[in-house]
């Protein structure tokens, strides 16, 4: 039997696949069968609509040659809206896809490594019975960050300065530009960097905490190098704290940051300004994440 | 030549009958130009990580595409088409029978190019399908099936008209055949048409995984259990473990799909199966390492004085270490730091070059000179060749395998994104410089052939 061509045939070939195909594959395809798969219509949603209608306001000549001019009535306005929005996200989805954006890009969260507190709230499945999660986009390789809770994080011109030339707002980013989204220049993102741009927007737009900042816990070891590189702007803020501002400018050890306060732009913990800080505890989000973070002022 | 489709019972076939030498090097013509092809697109890529993309900006150079053509033309392009040859060889001589059809043999070849010319044209152009090793287009992936279920008919014929016990080889290939064609319908098929989000992931790590396990693998040892003992001129030192090294690797690789998405959203308990039948598979691939180094055992010499065996046993000290490796990063304590960085990345390296890659060029410069009728032109290129891949693997594994760590501490550590890339650029550059070896040492292979060619057809 173990040498024989039906064994092999018979019991390797085809018994073993199948036995694989259905422990490893048909049986969470059973376990999720419940879920209802959304189609694209219905996963379109106040947030991410009002970011679609951002791109029309901030791009209206672009916005209208891709998708031209809504109509009067009301009803038909919503209707309209929902149509042209979900275009977009289907778009975006294959233009995500066909750029390979998921070979630097993962869309899940882990439970481990403080991805939760670097990302959102970890991946459920639910979140991923829908149309553009087909073939799923988990993806395996990270040279960028995750992006399933990237929605609302960033502005639209922050989106777009960031596809037109990544390092004008990150330095040194490895992410490659993208101008072909784009008439010319960051301000004229043609029909693809509309999509592109509502497909970002989208991913994570469904949670209830958003959109999601950053918010960790800073390493209490300072780097080396950062230190260095920052002991003009640490001195700034120096001052700033003996000036009692310190609320503003204390590295916000054990409180949710916002995307404001990365590592390298905050006090290292054994400069004067960490000392002087006495609201360690305190929440800071408020005063530090900018919902709106415009190019210039990118935190990176 | 004639093209004999009777049976006869007993072979009475001569060589010539058997093996159609032309389409091996055609194969092998095939597989070098896309492996060329691979290896440029893999610099392009390390490229635009260390900053030096000299085509930004422009779409047909997208660096996201052109990564979907570096996998792609290495797996279809490359490491198909050097099986595929090799195969043309290795089952007639084994089956004493030769092939279903020649001309079928001839359509499958321009079929399978045509595949692949498709693939890389449609990734090119932004046409790519979301699954990873399945970029091909969708519309490519009908052909590409009928392809692979006409490969598995051509040579299964063979095998099924066979007498007589069967050899370990032909227990892997027939395998091999009758899981390649179901593999790729799984993964190319079902998280497009029939199922979305978390089950499609669980159908694509089993995919990924599949296509590694059943395709290549057992197509790699399954050459090798033919090649190594003509060329040591010693039979495989154990039956028992040949037994449990096929059986093993039968049973236990499909059932871990999986482990390419532990920490997902993808039930617990089957993160948990996946990753004891992972640990389970690195013990039965080492039974298959000890049978192999047992064949070879006090015979050692033979390595220094016969290339090609040089290459198939380098490829299984790699083949060990990256057996070694994996029986540790499937561990969800490992999984926490190196799963997304660039660990995997030297992973996939170590096994699909440093591995199979070895393997299919050993036998190349194994069969290259009975093809040719004439010795190679040029010993000293054919050790540039080895030199400069081999070394140029093993640092750039070890490079991007280091760094790996790096990426995963600095993550894990809640280090802004930017600090993980920026410590990453010496590390990229460095796999750039081992890329540039690898690719030197496959364009010394490519001179050594024309110098042979030329040589050849100066004699004729
Ligand atoms: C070569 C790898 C690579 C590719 C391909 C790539 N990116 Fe990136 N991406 C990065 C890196 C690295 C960063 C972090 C640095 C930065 O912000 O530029 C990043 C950052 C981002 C960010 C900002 C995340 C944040 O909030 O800080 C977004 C959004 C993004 N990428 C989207 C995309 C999309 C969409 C595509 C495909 C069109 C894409 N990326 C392709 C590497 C890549
Ligand atoms: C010139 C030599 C090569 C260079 C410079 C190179 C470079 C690269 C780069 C930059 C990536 C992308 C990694 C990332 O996403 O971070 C990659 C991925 C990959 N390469 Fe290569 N490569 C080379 C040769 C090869 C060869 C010969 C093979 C196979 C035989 C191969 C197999 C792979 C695989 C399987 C991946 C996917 C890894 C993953 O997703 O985990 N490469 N390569
Ligand atoms: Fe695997």
């Amino acid at each position: 039997m173990f040498e024989s061509k039906s064994g092999i045939f018979y019991i390797a070939g085809i018994g073993f696949f199948v036995l694989a195909f259905v422990s490893n594959a048909l049986v969470p395809w059973l376990m999720y069968n419940d879920i209802p798969e959304k189609t694209v219509a219905e996963l379109i949603n106040p947030n991410l609509r009002y970011q679609f209608e951002d791109l029309a306001r901030r791009y209206p000549e672009a916005f209208e040659a891709a998708y031209g001019k809504p109509p009067g009535g009301d009803a038909e306005h919503d209707v309209w809206w929902n149509e042209k929005c979900g275009d977009a996200l289907r778009v975006g989805h294959k233009i995500y896809v066909g750029e390979g954006c998921w070979h630097c890009h993962s869309q899940f969260i882990r439970p481990v490594s403080n991805e939760e507190q670097r990302w959102g709230p970890v991946s459920r499945s639910a979140e991923y019975q829908n149309e553009l999660q087909r073939p799923v986009l988990f993806g395996t390789r990270r040279v960028g960050p995750d992006l399933c809770r990237e929605g609302g994080r960033r502005s639209n011109d922050w989106h777009a300065v960031h596809f037109f030339k990544p390092d004008s707002l990150s330095q040194e980013s490895p992410m490659p530009e993208y101008p072909w989204f784009f008439d010319g220049s960051a301000d004229k993102p043609n029909a693809k960097g509309l999509a592109i741009m509502t497909y970002v927007q989208w991913l994570g737009s469904w949670q209830e905490s958003y959109p999601y900042y950053e918010a960790y816990v800073q390493s209490a070891l300072p780097k080396p190098e950062s230190v260095e590189a920052d002991a003009e702007a640490a001195e700034g803020e120096e001052d700033a704290a003996e000036e009692g501002m310190a609320e503003d400018a204390e590295p916000a050890v054990e409180t949710p940051a916002g995307d404001a306060a990365p590592a390298d732009d905050m006090p290292a913990s054994d400069t004067p300004a960490a000392e002087a800080a006495p609201a360690a505890e305190t929440p800071a989000a408020e005063g530090a994440a900018p919902a709106e973070a415009t190019p210039t002022e990118a935190p990176k | 030549m004639a093209t004999l489709t009777i049976p006869k019972t007993q072979s009475v076939y001569t060589h010539e009958e058997l093996v159609d030498e032309k389409i091996i090097k055609w194969y092998f013509a095939a597989a070098l130009t896309f492996l060329t092809t691979s290896m440029l697109a893999g610099l392009l890529v390390s490229l635009q990580l260390i900053r030096h993309n000299p085509f930004a900006g422009i779409e047909l150079f997208s660096p996201g595409r052109w990564r979907m053509v570096h996998t792609n033309a290495v797996a279809y392009g490359f490491l198909a088409n050097g099986f595929l040859g090799c195969l043309h060889w290795a089952i007639p001589r084994l089956t004493l029978q030769p092939v279903l059809d020649r001309r079928l043999s001839w359509f499958i070849f321009a079929a399978w190019q045509a595949v692949v010319g498709a693939t890389a044209a449609g990734i090119l152009l932004g046409e790519a399908q979301g699954l990873e090793w399945g970029e091909t287009p969708v519309w490519v992936d009908p052909v590409a099936q009928l392809g692979l279920m006409l490969v598995a008919l051509n040579f299964g014929t063979p095998i099924a008209r066979m007498k007589g016990p069967m050899y370990v080889t032909l227990w892997y290939f027939m395998a091999a055949f009758i899981w390649t064609p179901l593999t790729y319908a799984m993964g190319n098929f079902i998280p497009e048409y029939f199922v979305s989000g978390t089950s499609a992931g669980a159908v694509g790590g089993l995919f990924i995984h599949d296509l590694v396990g059943l395709f290549v693998t057992p197509l790699g040892w399954g050459l090798m259990y033919y090649f190594v003992p003509i060329l040591i001129k010693k039979p495989i030192w154990s039956h028992g473990l040949s037994l449990v090294g096929f059986w093993g690797l039968a049973f236990f690789y499909p059932l871990q799909g999986i482990h390419h998405f532990l920490y997902t959203p993808i039930p617990m308990f089957l993160q948990y199966g996946a990753v004891v039948s992972t640990i389970a598979v690195e013990l039965v691939v080492t039974t298959v390492i000890i049978n192999f180094f047992g064949s070879i055992w006090g015979n050692w010499s033979i390595v220094r004085t016969n290339l090609p065996v040089r290459y198939f046993y380098t490829g299984m000290v790699f083949y060990f270490l990256t057996c070694l490796q994996c029986s540790f990063q499937v561990t969800l304590t490992f999984q926490k730091i190196i799963h997304f960085s660039d660990w995997v990345v030297g992973h996939a390296h170590m096994v699909m070059f440093g591995v199979f890659s070895m393997w299919i060029m050993g036998m190349m410069i194994y069969l290259f000179p009975r093809l040719l009728k004439r010795e190679w032109a040029s010993q000293s290129l054919l050790e540039w060749h080895f030199w400069l891949s081999t070394v140029g693997l093993a640092v750039m594994a070890g490079d991007l395998i280091l760094l790996g760590l790096f990426q995963g501490w600095s993550w894990a550590a809640l280090e802004p994104w930017d600090a993980s890339t920026e410590f990453s650029v010496p590390f990229w550059a460095i796999r750039a410089i081992a890329g540039l070896a690898m690719f030197g040492g496959l364009i010394a292979l490519i001179t050594n052939i024309f110098k042979t060619l030329k040589a050849a057809s100066a004699n004729a």
